[in-house]
């Protein structure tokens, strides 16, 4: 199945960017001219180039993190372009000329007909006309004083707020990646909820994805000012391919007194084949800041792609009464590879923080689910529980947990439980001998195991996010 | 009940099967026609419950020879889903555990699959509970038993009676129950071997695995026979079983090991 997935992933790619793109791209290697340049070419200003190659600066002299629980040929950072004009889909006529396999995988998934479309790179018709959505959707959000746009625009139009929270809860040299991600980052989205405003709808990549690439290394900014509320969705559930190896992503979220922000991710990028060749490498830094008192702050994701998955979404509590949340489904199959987790830091009074991850390992992959929950002196009261739960499907995957805990404060509450539990042939043969076939039994049993962290995704997309993981596992078992 | 030319749903000529190699049933001949109960008896390890799941489909254990036609299909060439679609029921001895899925939807997830595959009407999760809250009373089951994972943290009893709900459910031409006695008290036996009685009909027909007897007081045999090492060494009818139990098996071995050569 995979093999036939992948081609899929592949396919509508092999025809190709159109030729003159390449007139448009950076040589490759990266200097202080290279960023230069990228500024520029962006028209930024100049604390924009300061913040960039302040963070150069600092990136030339980090090592690349060894630490993690993964294996991958050493990265060529000098081997990248950094820039290239935006790319534009090829444009198909109608559905009739989408690759069938894609649209099987579109039909099994349950995409509308029209995000197939957008999806696929078909030029949409007058009634779901991507851009006429957009319009309709940024006119409802504007009536509310909601900004969301893509970062160049922020950086055009909204220089002060860019300028204030830019790099305020990923410092530019918090770690080897951010580092480097904010030395050179192209592009991303940037989104502003202004006081008591709970933003009117779920605000979703997939808008603003159709448009342009945001390319390997982009660059997140949500802020939700004094009681606002936001849930935000990246990501889709359909295949994503990219032909920049290494993504290096940076989110950044602040919220302020009673502000709430959900942070939602699907994530399906390609993995590589069954020999674990070509996938993509997805090391990204997720930092949420609870700022203000009262404020929480979720993470939801459900990562199901790329050959290894580096990445830690993260809740800094420092306003009182703050609560910050991390639901994670991580699934590996074939030779892929996740490390995966979060950090909660009490640093207020009375925080707390809820942790539920669930680990789906199939094949010969290595899932690794690892987190610190850490109490700093100040943070009288503050509680936190954890819970890591692990499912190997088949002998040869493997689970491991790695859970930091410090703590700094007596009257602090932390507590962790960790299961692993196998997909038995027994429990296959019940289904089984119910009628029901091995496919269908192992959805099953995965929907149940999922279910907890499931429930915090909004509706639709936690339907077809269902649907991905048995695509993403057929064949796994039998 | 036995009736001449009744139609034969189960029809098995030297079955020989064998787990990891070792040879466990060793050339088993028996006959199903519609109506009747059947109850196969014997001392541990004779390959009574492994000759159940053979038959069913588990995949640890290997045909090595003989042939059983279901319903008039050749059996072994189905997969065992497709053998449960067609009517053929176990009635687990040990059920097993599936933590995390709620046992309401298990049960409509296996009665919808059945009646898919049967082009009867499946039902939808509010039509579905009303109809297995039917099915449950007869087995007096608590309601709450819906919400709960399947067979997780279940007393024996309530396994069992899971079991013969899951049959209830999926009305099955043919139902192997193995052991479903065992590990019962007397009221739970009781009601039980109703739930089962009621499901009886003169178009379908139910194998007893058991050791004991006194399952067989509250459903009566046509039909015992007994196995030792992976045969069946002799065939009765309900006194054999009475005789079993007042003299045990050892005679039957002797007794019947010319007759097998």
């Amino acid at each position: 199945m995979s093999a036939v997935l992948q081609n899929l992933i592949d396919q509508p790619y092999q025809h190709g960017f159109v030729t003159d793109i390449e007139s448009d791209v950076a040589p490759k290697g990266l200097n202080e001219d290279t960023i230069r340049l990228i500024s520029r070419k962006k028209h930024e200003p100049e604390w924009l180039l300061e913040f960039r190659l302040e963070a150069f600066r600092h990136w030339l002299t980090m090592a690349e993190p060894t630490w993690p629980n993964v294996k991958y040929p050493k990265i060529d950072f000098q081997g990248i372009s950094y820039y290239s004009a935006p790319k534009s889909k090829p444009k198909l006529n109608s559905m009739d000329e989408v690759d069938p396999e894609l649209r099987r995988t579109f039909e099994k998934l349950g995409v509308p007909l029209h995000e197939q479309k957008a999806l696929a790179g078909v030029a949409v018709d007058v009634i779901f006309d991507s851009v006429s959505v957009t319009t309709t959707y940024k006119k409802r959000l504007a009536e509310v004083g909601v900004i969301f746009c893509s970062m160049s625009e922020a950086v055009r139009d909204h220089p002060e707020l860019v300028r204030k929270y830019l790099g305020s809860v990923v410092p530019q040299g918090d770690n080897f990646y951010a580092a480097l991600n904010s030395a050179v980052f192209t592009d991303g989205s940037f989104c502003y909820i202004p006081h008591g405003v709970k933003c009117p709808m779920e605000l979703s990549t997939y808008f603003r994805i159709n448009t342009e690439q945001s390319g390997q290394f982009e660059r997140t900014l949500i802020v939700a000012e004094e009681g606002a509320y936001v849930s935000y969705l990246e990501g889709c559930t359909a295949p994503k391919f990219d032909t920049n190896q290494l993504h290096a992503a940076v989110v950044e979220l602040v919220a302020l007194d009673r502000a709430e922000i959900k942070y939602s991710t699907v994530q399906n990028w390609y993995a590589g084949d069954e020999s674990g060749r070509g996938g993509i490498y997805n090391f990204v830094t997720k930092r949420g800041l609870c700022k203000g008192a009262g404020s929480k702050i979720s993470w939801t994701q459900v990562e199901t792609g790329s050959a290894i998955t580096w990445k830690y979404p993260s809740c800094i509590l420092q306003g009182e009464d703050s609560v910050g949340e991390f639901y994670s489904v991580a699934l590996t199959n074939h030779l892929q590879q996740a490390d995966t987790g979060t950090k909660m830091i009490h640093i207020g009074r009375n925080t707390r923080s809820r942790i539920i991850s669930k680990g789906i390992s199939a094949g010969e992959s290595n899932n690794s689910y690892r987190g610190l929950v850490q109490i700093g002196p100040k943070a009288q009261d503050a509680r936190n529980f954890s819970q890591c739960d692990s499912l190997l499907i088949g002998s040869r995957s493997g689970a491991n947990t790695f859970p930091y805990i410090r703590v700094q404060n007596n009257t602090a509450k932390v507590e962790h439980e960790a299961t692993t539990s196998k997909i038995g042939e027994d429990q296959l043969f019940y289904f089984q001998s119910r009628g029901i076939d091995m496919e269908a039994a192992v959805s099953m049993i995965i929907n149940g195991f999922v279910k907890d962290v499931f429930t915090q995704l909004p509706m639709e997309f936690a339907v077809e996010a269902g649907r991905l993981l048995g695509l993403k596992l057929e064949g796994a078992v039998g | 009940m036995i009736r001449r030319g009744a139609k034969v749903l189960l029809d098995i000529r030297n079955l020989r099967a064998r787990v990891a190699g070792v040879e466990l049933l060793k050339g088993i001949d028996l006959t199903v026609r519609a109506g009747e109960v059947h109850a196969i008896m014997g001392p541990n390890g004779s390959g009574k419950s492994t000759f159940a799941k053979v038959l069913v489909g588990h995949s640890a254990y290997q045909v090595t020879s003989g042939e059983a036609l279901f319903d008039g299909a050749n059996l072994f060439a189905l997969p065992a889903e497709e053998r449960a679609r067609r009517g053929l029921f176990l009635g687990f001895q040990y059920p097993v555990e599936i933590p995390g899925v709620a046992n309401a939807q298990f049960l409509r997830l296996a009665y919808n699959t059945v009646q898919s595959a049967r082009g009867r009407e499946e039902l939808d999760p509010i039509e579905f509970d009303d109809f297995v809250r039917e099915k449950m009373k007869p087995l007096a089951i608590d309601p709450s038993f819906l919400g709960r994972s399947v067979n997780e943290g279940f007393s024996g009893g309530e396994k069992k009676r899971n079991e013969i709900l899951q049959m209830a459910l999926l009305e099955p031409q043919l139902a192997f129950l193995d052991e479903t006695d065992s590990g019962l008290d007397i009221d739970t036996l009781r009601v039980v071997a109703n739930g089962v009685n009621e499901l009886l009909t003169a178009d379908n027909a139910v194998v007893l695995v058991t050791h004991y007897q006194r399952l067989l007081n509250y459903i009566v045999p046509d039909y015992v026979h007994v196995m030792d090492s992976g045969r069946i060494v002799k065939t009765g009818d309900r006194a054999l079983a009475l005789e079993l139990e007042r003299r045990g098996y050892d005679w039957v071995g002797t007794a019947a090991a010319a007759p097998a050569s």
